[in-house]
This record gives C-alpha cells, structure tokens and sequence, in this order.
C-alpha cells in the first residue's frame, strides 16, 4: 500500500480551478518529485496534502496518508497528523522561523507539541534533532535565534522542526530555490539521507529539472494545475511522452547560437577595482573594522565580447556591478570604456553613461507602475545633449519595441498589463534605446520560468547578431551562463579566483573553487547519455 | 468604492459644504444676542436651539465648522509644505549628516506633546486662532516627514529607481518624478487622519482658551461655554459634540476608504 | 545589548539638552519683565532692580540657562514669581494627581485594547469584527473633553455615582482618590484605546501573513495557538511604539481633562501660571512633562530589545 494516495484532487480558489483532477501516490522510503513552472499547482498540491491552503480555496477529491483520508479529517484530527506523521519544509528559509523564539525552542515545540515530553527531554531531543540535521550544539548552540545563522542554516532547522518526530511523510516546497548552490547541494543531500534512513516518503516540489533528474525516485509534471505526465525518473527522462515535459527539459538545458565576435579591441578595462565599507563598531570605542566587497578586481570585455560573472551571494557581484554603473564609488583602480575614463566618484558622467546600460533581476520591480511603456523605455534618452523631437522618439520607441518581439502599439500600455517576460523584454527595449556600447544583464533571467527564459537568451543571441551586442552576463546560474557567454569570470569573497573562456573553464577547471561550483551544481543528463531515447528534434 | 469610503466622503462633503454655505447664508445672524429666548431646546423657530445668550446654535455650529475645518486645513498645508520636501530629502541621503539631522530634528518636535507646544506658544505669544495653526503645524511637519521618508525609502531600493539612476537623473529629479507620485498614496491618507485630527485639536486648544477666541465662533468654544450650562441645557454640550464627531468620522472613514482602494497590495494584479 | 542601551541613553540626553534649549529660548523671546510684572507699573527703580537681582534676572542668558538646568538637576526649580513659593514644591503638590492619572488611563487603555484587538482579529471579516471595527471608529472620533462632559452628566449627576470634579488628596485614603480619578480616566482611555485597538488587530493581521506563521501551523499547532504563540509578540513590536506614543498623549491629554473635573495637577497649575505670566513655572512643568515623554521613549526603546531579539545586535 503506498503511503499518500492523492485521488482526483481539484483545488478551487474562488471558483477558479488551480489543480485539477490530479492523482499521485508515494511510497514509504521513495521520493517524489513534482516539478512544472509558475501556476502549475505544484505547491496547492503540497499544502492540500498539509490541508493548509489559504482561505478561499475550496477542494474535491481524497488524500490518503497511511489509509486515512485526510479531507475527511476535523481539524483537531488534522492538527495532531502535522508535525507527527507529516512535516513540511518551505521555500524561504529567512521568514519560514519566529524571529523571537530561539532555534531550539522552536524545534522542541514540534516534540512537546506531540508527545509528553518534559521540557527538558524535549530539549534534549531538539539538540539531537539538531545535531542530526548538522547543526551541532558546539558549533549552533539550541539558545541562537534564527537571525544569528545563514540561509542554509536555518533550513537545516526547519528540516530539524519538520523531521523532529520522524514523520511518515516530508512535503518539501522549493526547499533549495532560494539557497546558493554549493548550499543546495548539501541541503539536497541531507533532505536525501534523511528519507532514505527514515524510510520516510518524500514529495520534492521543484522548478529545478537537474534537481528533479538527480534525486527523484519518481517525476510528476505538472502544467495548468494537471499532471501532464508521471513515471519513474529514467523512463520519463528517456521517454518524454508528453510534448510540454519535452520543451521544459529542451529549455533547461537550451543553448543559443551566438555569432564569432568581431576581431576588435577592448572595450571596457576594469583595473585593480577595490570598494569597502566600514563596518558598524560592535563595541564602543573599538576600532571599525572594514569589509572589503571588491577586492582588487581587473578584467576587460572586447567589443562585441559576451562577458559572464558568476559568484554565490555575498560575493561582491552587485558591489561591482554598481560601481561599474558609477552607483557606487571605489576606493581605488580606474575604468575606461573605449579609452575614456569613467569617473566612478558618484558624479553623473554622460558620456560614459550613454555607452552603458544596464537590465535587472526583477521583472517586477524596474519599472515605475504609474508610466506608459514609452515613458519607460525613453528615461535614458534624458542622458543626450540634444532632447529629441517627439516624432524621434516615437521612432525610436517602436523600434526599440520591434528589437526585442513587442509591438510598437504597447508603447501606449500600462507595465502591469505585461507577463514577467515580456517586461524583461521592456527592460531590455530601455537599455538597447541609446544604442549603447555595453549592457549589463544583472540576474535579467534569474526570475523567469525556463521556457520564458529560453525565448529571452534566444533574443540576446538574435540581437547579437542585429545589434552587434556587447554584454556583462551576471548570474548564479552556471548553465546560463555557459549558454551566453564567451568568456567567463568566477568570483568569490571579492575576488575574481577564475577566468577565462567559458568552455574551457567549464571543462577543466583550474581553481578549487570553481571545481566546488561545477561540482556542486545540479546537471541534467543530455539526451544522448539516456540510451534508447526517440531522437526527437 | 467601499460603503465606509461613501459615507466618509458623504459626512466630509457635507460638512465642508456647510461650512461654505455659512459664508453668504446661516439661518441667524450669529453675533444677535435674544436673551428672552435663551436656552430654548432644539426644535421649533432654532431647529438645534438656542445657548445662554439666545443666539442661534444651528448657524454657529456652521460657522464653527468652518472655523475649525479652516485651522485644520492650514495647519494641514504648513506640515505638508515643510514634511513631504524633508521627507524626501532625507530618503535620497539616507544616512547622511542631512538625513540625521532631519530625523533628530523630528525627534525633538515629537518630544514635545502637542498642548506643551501650543501651551508654549501662547506663553509667549498669547492665545490666538493663528497660535494653534502653528501649533498644530509644526506638530504635521514631523508627522509627514516621517510618512514620506519611510514610504521613499524601500522605493530607492527599487530597480526603477536604479535605472532611474543609470539613466543619470539626479536625487533631486528622481524625487520628484520617481518617489513623490508613488507615495501620493500614502500622504493622501495620512492628510485626511491629520486633517481629522486638526478638527480635534482646534476644539481642544479652543476649549481651554488656546485657540480660537472671542467673538469668532469654533467648536471647541462653544463647548467651553457650555461646560458651566450644560446640567441646565445638554443640547448646549451635545451638538457641537456630535458635529466634532461627524467631521472626524467622516474624515477618518474616507481615510481608511481611500487607503484600502489605493494601496497597490490590494489592487487587482494580472497574472 | 549594551552597546543599543548606550545609544539610546546617548540619545535621550541629547533630546534632553536640545528640548532645554528649545523652552528656554522660547520663554526668553516672551515679552515682558517678570519683575516689572509682579511689582505693577507704580514700582520704585531701586526695587524694580533688588527683584531682578533676587530672581537672577540681571545676569547674562547663559548663566541663567546654566543656574536653571543646574537647579532642575538638583531638584531646584526656581521659586513662582506669583506666589514667591519654589516651583518644585508646588509641582510635587500636583504630579501626585497628574502622574497617577495618566497611569490609570493607560492602564485602562491597554486592558481593553489588547484582548478587543486579538479578538477582531482572530475573526477578520465577521460581524464581530466589524463591530469593533465601527466602535474603534466611533471611539477614535470622540474628542476626550467632550466625552468627560457627557460622563459627568450621566454618572456624576443623573446617577450620582461618582463624583463630578475635584480630588480628596490621596490622605483620605486610596480608594476615595481612586474614584475621584475613574471617571477621568475613562475620558481619557476610551480614545485611546480605541486608536489602540486598531493597531493591535493590524499588527495580528500582519503577522498572520508571515511565513512563520504557516510554518507554526505545520508543526500540528492550532490557528488558535499559532496566535497566541507565535503571533503575538510579533505583533507586539508596532503595539509597543504606540503604547510609548499614548503615554504622552495622555500625559498632556491629563491638562485638559484636569479642566473639566477641576482636578489640582499640573494643567490647572500650568493655566493658572500662563494667566498671571508666571513664566518660570510654566518653564519647568513644560521641561519637566518633555522629561516625561523623552523618558518613556526610552523606555519604550528598552521595550523593545527585549521584545525582538534582532534589535540587540543592531546598533
């Protein structure tokens, strides 16, 4: 008998459907991997099963833990299921603790919560909780509070809350998407041993296909709130019955066609760049010490060079990427873009502003919600000397829309009456609008889903080509950046540890950091390496 | 459109109408004094009755309104004036030697309790309608500096404001075009609450002789001259009362009205 | 954690040097002699200068600022220029009603608005909800003074159950001085905890939407004890900034309530001071309500690095 039977789930939120007629089962010891993009009904599918989705949303259909139907349950009933046979560990490890309770009473509260445990048993089953998930009192003492530890810190603890009385089944949402990925991998590997040891069943909600193909016994995919296709992880790697799981394996691992760089001479020269910051003295009259977040950092991109930077957070890319903006003044070295300096003490230098451009992570946030598209994408032309007619800018609004595949009609539209991928394309359209010599793409693909993803490297590579573009590729992605780049950087602590060409940075690395990175980064199998797969195109 | 945003706009209106109204037109001449028909109960020639001095109630309380409402709204002007451009300011240079002083600044007009400010005022300058608006308007300065330095600054942390920057627009201009329209909001609301407040703060200082003085009609001192009657006449306490009330419910409800239909968490996101 | 004490204490003694500065220089630009003032217009030169000389007025501005925050620092608060008795006598006289007063009220404020705040909501959107919701509005409009009158009118004089004005003096024991103070302190409480209520139930809402939250919900705990456990003292931190804001309204709050009940604490003696230009009382009962305010901020700053944990390593 499996240990959660899911039949014919549908989840409603206000009469709208988000899951529909989904049936899944796992098995004790076995882990299940649910994976899909945004709005596939993944994490409805994970919180119906802790029978905790959000007010107003209404389901049909059973959810069996070890025989019982828990839709059948009253909430009592429920409460005494969660945290003893069922745990669940969450996307956001830097909200998912009470920021006023130690680590340690938090753990234990999950153990007293269930059992009659005194206070002091249940404390010495949380240091044991602890411990196991590796977080050793010596090191973590069970008094920290959650803002005292990292990221990957305080995921252990909230694996060490969920997994504190050995529940039968473990929800996992997203439990990686927002760690590094050297952190990722030791999170997975625990999450892994964990089930594995317990014989506990695990359902691994992920976006990630390279984490669902490492790790997963079995795979569902999910799209518009059904299961498109489900079986053990080889035969639907090998097989792909289903064409939507197809393009989502294509665009995870989707390589763009970027044109020779033209033989010409550098660009951008970056040398010795160094920027610190004082740090807040921790007693009085004690010295303030420095963090140094760009360390002596020199590099250059050619002229039509796709230059990527990759580094964990805390690294010292935004610092760079800042101060390369003129946001952020440096302490030493010089920058010359096509032999001009660019002044980087905070001053506005036109000039060299009008070469650069820049498109950020957030598809959301870069825009201001109150102005029309053409609003938005004109703001740098305030950086010419001659303002522009309207009719100039009328042109050169339409064609900057057409570069990036909008219409030159949405110029008159509202950014909120854009998808997250068609505003990076708008983000785009703003930097290409001065014709600059250099952008810099600061994690522009890092919130997008794969296959939106793909289409906006594809459009990079096509304005390659048109535009003869000349691009900084920031990211954490390694596969990404592989894809984009022709040249790559690694960074880590400040310091650029690695350059070089990407692929042959990526093949054979030459320092121990970098050899980590690769090492731990999740891969997905290419297609040949599954024999007996149908050659598709 | 909620219902407490209708009926808060509905009360507000009202009342500012009325207190218009009172410039060409109040039932009574104000300032006539018919003692043979003092202390008449509401009803009958004076449909809200008459104080001790037989004067009609209805038309002070229309031109008491607008007393109060006018004192409130310089008042609110003054700390609009002066906060909102501070506020900004401190936001473009957090941290900065401008932005602490700014803040510290504030600190210290907020040590002081609104009455100690007006009772120091009046100290020295004696009790006065234009006493209270300064008053009452330094008290909004640091209220809206606070509110629009708080509001600006997680905007700096924003992408746009940072391809504002990229565009090379200065703090200056970023403020203006970037920051101020994204806190509008937010400055709208708060406006009405110390706009209500203001109504509230007039009859206060009036009440006890700080404010507005004789022979200017306010709320606050008609209360006052009611305290010593009102076991005789309780109409005397009890309009103004309700009118002082009415005025702030309404303003305080289209607040929480307008807040809830333009805070941007709450509008409808496309997917 | 002693490092955020040292700060804030840094910080409460500069508020307290520029707030000095502040009335000082205000009550110094009041027109007017004192002296001339107290002795009428008909006063001899000679006499007019032996006064000035006594009350310290012949000497430079900066040595009168120094003798003044000298003399409040020792307790010396200068003597009444009316009744030519120390103003700390007369203040220590008053504080006894102002001081008790204000607690009383806070107190009351909060016992109400704590449990009607977490009740509103634990049940968002219900008609109980919505009926705290209409009466915090109701109670956030009624101006206090007024409120005071209609108390008096019912309680003090329909129904004679309390009395209409005026203080016993805590020598006649406790409980008379308490009932002399309910029914003001009512007047005063009920605004306020209703302004009170509001916040709480916001800052429950909020929390209600942290991710903790959920996670506390995932460990088996009920929604019930989710709030109380986990809800809660988050939600405390903005409840805490409001409670410190209070107290300083209803410090002040207490002068104009004094009014109506004719309660001797310091509004009544700062209105009798301002009517006979007793400048150097209403200058040390205003620092010394400052005082008050700028130490319950402090207080309340203490508050909370107790309360939330990441504050202490702030700095």
């Amino acid at each position: 008998m499996s240990l959660l039977d899911i039949q014919n789930l549908t989840i409603r939120i206000h009469d709208k459907a988000v899951v529909e007629d989904v049936s899944l089962s796992v098995a004790p010891g076995e882990i299940l991997a649910i994976t899909g993009e945004s709005g596939s009904g993944k994490s409805m599918t994970a919180f119906a099963t802790m029978q905790l989705l959000p007010h107003g949303a209404s389901l049909s259909g059973t959810i069996r833990l070890e025989g019982e139907d828990l839709t059948a349950l009253p909430e009592t009933a429920l409460c005494a299921r969660r945290g003893q046979a069922m745990g669940m560990v969450f996307q956001e490890p830097m909200t998912a603790l009470n920021p006023v309770h130690t680590i340690g009473r938090q753990v234990a509260e999950t153990i007293r919560l269930h059992t009659d445990a005194t206070p002091a048993e249940a404390r010495r089953q949380a240091i044991e909780t602890l411990e196991r998930v590796g977080l050793p009192p010596d090191r973590f003492p069970p008094e920290r509070y959650p803002h005292e530890l990292s990221g990957g810190q305080r995921q252990r603890v909230v694996i060490a809350m969920a997994i504190a009385l050995r529940p039968k089944l473990l929800i996992a949402d997203e439990p990686t998407t927002a760690l590094d990925v050297t952190t990722q991998a030791q999170i997975l590997k625990l999450l892994v041993r964990l089930t594995r040891a317990d014989g506990m069943g695990m359902v691994l909600i992920t976006h990630d296909l390279a984490v669902v193909a490492e790790h997963a016994d079995r795979i569902a995919v999910m799209q518009h709130g059904k299961v498109v296709e489900t079986d053990r992880t080889e035969t639907l790697l090998r097989q792909m019955q289903h064409p939507y799981t197809r393009m989502l394996f294509e665009a995870s691992t989707h390589q763009v066609d970027l044109p020779e760089i033209p033989r010409a001479e550098p660009l951008l020269v970056a040398e010795n760049l160094t920027r610190s910051y004082l740090l807040p003295r921790r007693r009085l009259f004690e010295e303030r010490a420095r963090f140094t977040a760009v360390k002596d950092v020199s590099f250059s991109i050619l002229k039509g060079e796709r230059l990527g930077l990759v580094g964990e957070s805390g690294c010292g890319k935004s610092t760079l990427t800042r101060a390369l903006l003129g946001l952020e003044p440096l302490q030493e070295g010089r920058i010359t873009l096509a032999g001009e300096e660019v002044r980087t003490d905070g001053r506005a230098m036109r000039d060299a502003r009008r070469r650069l451009q820049v498109v950020f992570q957030d598809p959301f946030g870069s825009f201001n919600p109150r102005h029309r598209v053409s609003r938005l994408i004109t703001e740098p032309l305030h950086l010419l000397d001659v303002q522009p007619t309207s009719e100039e800018r009328a042109s050169a609004v339409a064609e900057a829309l057409k570069a990036v595949g909008l219409r030159p009609e949405d110029a008159d539209r509202f950014i909120h009456e854009f998808s997250g991928g068609q505003r990076q394309r708008i983000a785009i359209a703003r930097a290409l609008i001065l014709k600059p010599d250099l952008i810099i793409f600061d994690e522009a693909v890092s919130a997008l889903d794969v296959s939106v993803r793909a289409q906006i490297l594809d459009l990079l590579a096509a304005l390659c080509r048109s535009h003869g573009l000349t691009y900084l590729f920031i990211s954490h992605d390694l596969t990404v950046v592989r894809s984009v780049t022709d040249r790559v950087m690694v960074m880590r602590a400040g310091q650029i540890v690695e350059q070089g060409e990407t692929e042959e940075v990526f093949t054979d690395p030459q320092h121990e950091y970098t050899k980590m990175l690769l090492q731990a980064a999740p891969r997905l199998p290419q297609r040949a390496e599954l024999k007996g797969g149908p050659d598709a195109g | 459109m909620s219902r407490p945003l209708i009926l808060g706009a509905l009360l507000s209106a009202g009342f500012i109408m009325m207190a218009l109204l009172s410039l060409v037109w109040t039932p009574y001449d104000h300032t006539l004094l018919d003692i043979p028909n003092k202390l008449q109960p509401p009803g009958g020639a004076h449909l809200l009755g008459t104080d001790h001095l037989g004067r009609d109630i209805l038309s002070m309380v229309m031109i008491g309104a607008r007393t109060s409402i006018a004192v409130a709204l310089v008042a609110l002007a003054v700390g609009l004036t002066f906060g909102v451009p501070l506020g900004l300011a401190a936001a473009a240079r957090k941290g900065s030697w401008l932005d602490e002083v700014i803040m510290r600044g504030n600190d210290i007009i907020f040590a002081f309790p609104l009455l100690v400010m007006a009772i120091l005022i009046t100290a020295v300058f004696g009790p006065s309608a234009v006493n209270a608006i300064i008053a009452f308007g330094l008290f909004n300065i640091p209220v809206f500096a606070r509110v629009t330095r708080g509001a600006a600054l997680p905007l700096w942390e924003r992408e746009f404001i940072m391809a504002a920057r990229v565009a090379g627009k200065g703090a200056s201009r970023i403020s203006v075009e970037h920051i101020l329209p994204n806190v509008l909001n937010l400055l709208i609301v708060q406006g009405t609450i110390q706009f209500a407040l203001g109504i509230q703060v007039e009859a206060a200082l009036s009440f006890v002789g700080l404010g507005v003085q004789p022979p200017t009609p306010s709320l606050g001192r008609m209360l006052a001259d009611a305290q010593t009657l009102v076991t005789l006449a309780p109409h005397l306490a009890i309009v103004p009362g309700v009118a002082i009330i009415l005025i702030v419910l309404g303003l305080n409800l289209l607040g929480d009205g307008l807040r809830d239909t333009l805070d941007p968490r709450l509008r409808r996101r496309p997917a | 954690m002693q490092r955020y004490v040292l700060k804030r204490f840094g910080s409460l003694i500069l508020s307290l040097f520029v707030a000095s500065l502040v009335i000082f220089t205000v009550i110094e630009i009041a027109p007017g002699d004192p002296a001339s003032f107290m002795l009428g217009i008909n006063a001899q030169p000679e006499t007019l200068a032996a006064l000035r000389a006594e009350l310290g007025l012949d000497q430079s501005k900066l040595q009168r600022y120094i003798a003044w925050v000298g003399g409040m620092l020792t307790g010396d608060f200068g003597t009444s220029y009316t009744y030519r008795t120390p103003v700390s006598e007369m203040v220590a006289d008053r504080i006894g009603v102002s001081i008790p007063l204000a607690l009383y009220a806070l107190t009351l404020s909060i016992t109400i608005a704590i449990p009607a705040g977490v009740y509103a909501a634990a049940r968002r959107g219900t008609a109980p909800d919505l009926a705290v919701l209409g009466a915090t509005q109701m109670g956030v409009a009624i101006p206090n003074f007024w409120f005071a009158m209609m108390l008096v009118l019912v309680f003090a004089i329909q129904w004679r159950v309390f009395p209409a004005g005026g203080f016993p003096g805590w020598g006649n024991g406790f409980a008379a001085g308490l009932k002399a103070l309910t029914l003001p302190a009512i007047a005063l409480a009920l605004p306020q905890a209703a302004i009170l209520t509001r916040v709480m139930r916001s800052a429950l809402l909020d929390v209600l939407g942290e991710d903790y939250m959920r996670t506390a919900r995932a460990k088996g705990l009920t929604a019930r004890q989710t709030l109380w456990r986990h809800g809660l003292r988050n939600a405390m931190i903005p409840v805490l900034t409001i409670v410190g804001l209070q107290f300083s309204f209803l410090f002040a709050g207490t002068i104009i309530i004094e009014q109506v009940f004719y309660l001797p604490g310091l509004g009544r003696l700062i209105f009798q001071s301002i009517s006979a230009r007793d400048l150097i009382v209403v200058e040390s009962v205003v620092m010394l309500v400052v005082f008050g305010v700028i130490l319950i901020n402090f207080i309340v700053d203490l508050a909370y690095a107790a309360v939330d944990p990441r504050l202490r390593d702030r700095t």
